[in-house]
């Protein structure tokens, strides 16, 4: 076995989750995400994919089997440890409202480094400050003429909204990125640019991606594509 | 940080923000205003009167002797004798005595006879005693000295003629225009019912009486100004008294035999225990109004809960978003009682401000309108106890929102439903 199986980006064994006196929505045997993979998980509308990301980012608790990240027991950590290692490792991509209207471009990609010294500290090392490397992949992710204007975050376009977003999550390079269809509201020609940007950063930061979606025409992108209906039994049954 | 980003956040909602802060800074503007009208007046009623021991007159009730004899409300059932005055101000446990006698008013101020002594024992407030604004007190038989409120409603300066009508009525008749008097003095304002009334020498009260009797004329008697010098001008009767002891330590004692009384029924009473009795009556009234401006203080807080409720639906992106990088439902929950804590404060400081400003715009029109004194002072321990009890109830309805928010992040997770 590989260094990247013994100890993968996402492990989970065994694990059920019930919404509250609902029939168990997902029952997942056997799912992994290795290091640096870059998956797109597809599944229909409703079929829990929201719910497991939410497993997966810790904001929901594991109650039955295992979810590991990178070794740890994520899982079984507290509610606070989790929301620790969420801020430290994990950069979250909504499908729309990824930004706070109030926060400035550069502010808004930052937050991740005011609750998390980690990311933070590598955000510095990368470029010399926060606001530098939010510079940096707002460059990169082609928003620099916004740079120059630094308008309100709720004057953007939505395509250009998610290349922000997408910055935030980057920045700091944590080692798990999970995206919750954040290519949902964006047309054709926006999607595809985006979805170029988001995965060749994501690839120099060495970070592994779980994107999910229900929108199948994304699926060349990624290296491995799973449907969340053949791993979860509940869903297969 | 999350204050940071709380700050930041109330900011962008400053207009919903400014409208909460204005309804409390109201609410805490009049729950104070209540409180401070209510300190103040009680202030200023208890300083009605005092340094005196006893008010002595006839038997008639502690209330309506208080009533008649220091605020100048209400009739004397009768009289008592010059006599029975004499033989207990010559008391050794007495160190003062001020001589009250009521009947007579000028145009709905009443008139007073009484001697000297009451611009020298008198006193009111904190132990002050009387002052002149001018002229000085009655020397001639005819002088008269004006309250400030009198000098001040009815325009009377110094040596102006002053005709004093026979009775209490506004309306009456029957003038002592053959005996003017002439207003040798007019006194500062004291914020006390001594502003309304006009002060004449007991000598004086007698010699407009000399051709009277049971409040008509005699018939065919006529005394004029000038004759009336000629006479014995010992009054018969007087209607009260005021009565300052030598030792304080004999008060009791005092008051017992005046109330045992032999030659007439007389009674005694302590001026601050009446006063106290007086204040119960009334504080009914006062209770009621700090009632009502509690019920506006909650009004005011539950339009804080209703302007935080109505914004968290909101803000649920807001928070799932803070949420995503890392903030826990603890930091969610703080950052919500912090919003309602700020705006609470904020709202009460704007609240005490306004008061401020409002005491010091109306201070000169209350005091000269209605005879209330409000002081511009720091708030005293009641008003930081009120403010306190505010902060709490702020802190309480802010944790309304603030756990609905909780639940809110803990069931929503990083996908708000809106
Ligand atoms: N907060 C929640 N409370 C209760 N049920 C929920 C909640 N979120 C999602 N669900 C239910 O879980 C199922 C899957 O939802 P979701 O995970 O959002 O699916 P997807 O993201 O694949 O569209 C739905 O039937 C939905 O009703
Ligand atoms: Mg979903």
């Amino acid at each position: 076995m590989t260094d990247t199986e013994l100890k993968p980006a996402i492990l989970i064994k065994q694990l059920t989750f019930a919404w509250k006196r609902q029939t168990p929505l997902l029952s997942i045997n056997h799912f992994i995400l290795a290091r640096g993979e870059q998956l797109f998980l597809q599944g229909p509308s409703g079929s829990g994919k929201s719910t497991l990301l939410n497993l997966i980012g810790g904001v929901l608790p594991v109650k039955s089997g295992e979810l590991t990240l990178h070794g740890s027991n994520f899982g079984k950590l507290s509610q606070r440890r989790r929301d620790q290692f969420r801020a430290d490792h994990i950069g979250v991509l909504f499908q729309q409202f990824n930004l706070l209207p109030y926060l400035s471009l550069i502010d808004n990609v930052i937050l991740p480094c005011r609750f998390s010294s980690k990311r933070a500290a590598a955000a510095t090392q990368r470029s010399g400050s926060p606001e530098k490397e939010a510079h940096r992949l707002l460059q990169r992710l082609q928003l620099q003429e916004m740079l120059k204007d630094s308008p309100p975050v709720a004057e953007l376009s939505i395509g250009q909204q998610q290349r922000v977003a997408a910055a935030r999550a980057l920045i700091g390079a944590p080692e798990l990125i999970i995206a919750d269809e954040p290519t949902s509201a964006l047309d054709a020609d926006t999607r595809d640019n985006f979805l170029d940007l988001l995965l060749s950063e994501n690839r120099e930061n060495n970070s592994s991606l779980l994107f999910v979606s229900h929108d199948q025409s994304l699926s060349h992108h990624f290296d491995r594509v799973v449907s969340l209906n053949e791993i979860n039994q509940r869903g297969a049954a | 940080m999350i204050l940071r980003l709380a700050l930041l956040s109330l900011w962008n909602r400053r207009g919903t923000a400014l409208l909460t802060l204005i309804t409390i800074a109201i609410s805490v503007t009049l729950l104070l205003g209540v409180e401070k009208l209510r300190q103040d007046a009680r202030d200023g009623f208890f300083s009605t009167i005092s340094g005196t021991d006893l008010v002595v007159g006839a038997r008639s009730g502690s209330l309506p002797l208080l009533l008649y004899s220091v605020f100048n409300i209400g009739n004397p059932v009768s009289n008592i004798r010059w006599s029975s005055y004499q033989q207990i101000a010559e008391s050794d446990m007495v160190d003062w005595t001020i001589p009250l006698t009521l009947g007579d008013s000028h145009r709905g101020f009443r008139v007073v006879g009484t001697s000297d002594e009451y611009f020298t024992h008198f006193r009111y407030g904190r132990q002050q005693n009387l002052s002149f604004a001018s002229g000085t007190p009655f020397d001639d038989l005819y002088d008269v000295v004006l309250g400030a409120e009198v000098a001040r409603a009815l325009g009377y300066q110094l040596g102006d003629k002053v005709v004093v009508n026979h009775g209490l009525g506004r309306a009456s008749f029957s003038a002592h225009e053959d005996k003017p008097f002439q207003v040798s003095g007019i006194l500062e304002p004291t914020g006390t019912p001594v502003d309304r009334v006009l002060l004449v020498s007991l000598q004086g009260y007698e010699a407009m009486h000399l051709d009277w009797r049971a409040g008509v004329r005699i018939p065919g008697m006529q005394i004029t100004a000038d004759q009336a010098r000629e006479r014995d001008l010992t009054p018969r009767e007087i209607t009260a008294f005021m009565v300052g002891m030598k030792s304080r330590i004999n008060t009791f004692h005092l008051q017992r035999s005046i109330n045992n009384f032999r030659a007439e029924p007389l009674q005694a009473i302590l001026p601050g225990v009446a006063l106290q009795e007086l204040w119960q009556v009334l504080s009914i009234a006062e209770r009621t109004l700090l009632a009502v401006s509690a019920c506006v203080v909650f009004a005011g807080l539950t339009g804080m809960l209703a302007l935080l409720l109505a914004s968290l639906n909101e803000r649920r992106r807001e928070l799932a978003v803070l949420r995503a990088v890392g903030a826990g439902p603890g930091r969610i929950l703080f950052l919500l009682l912090f919003e309602a804590m700020l705006l609470t404060l904020l709202g009460s400081l704007l609240g005490v401000l306004l008061l401020y400003t409002l005491i010091a715009g109306t201070q000169n029109w209350l005091a000269l309108e209605y005879g209330l004194f409000l002081s511009l002072e720091w708030p005293g321990k009641t008003q930081w106890l009120l403010l306190g009890a505010i902060q709490i109830a702020g802190i309480v309805a802010g944790s309304i929102p603030a756990w609905r928010a909780y639940r809110y992040t803990l069931a929503d997770g990083l996908t708000p439903r809106t």
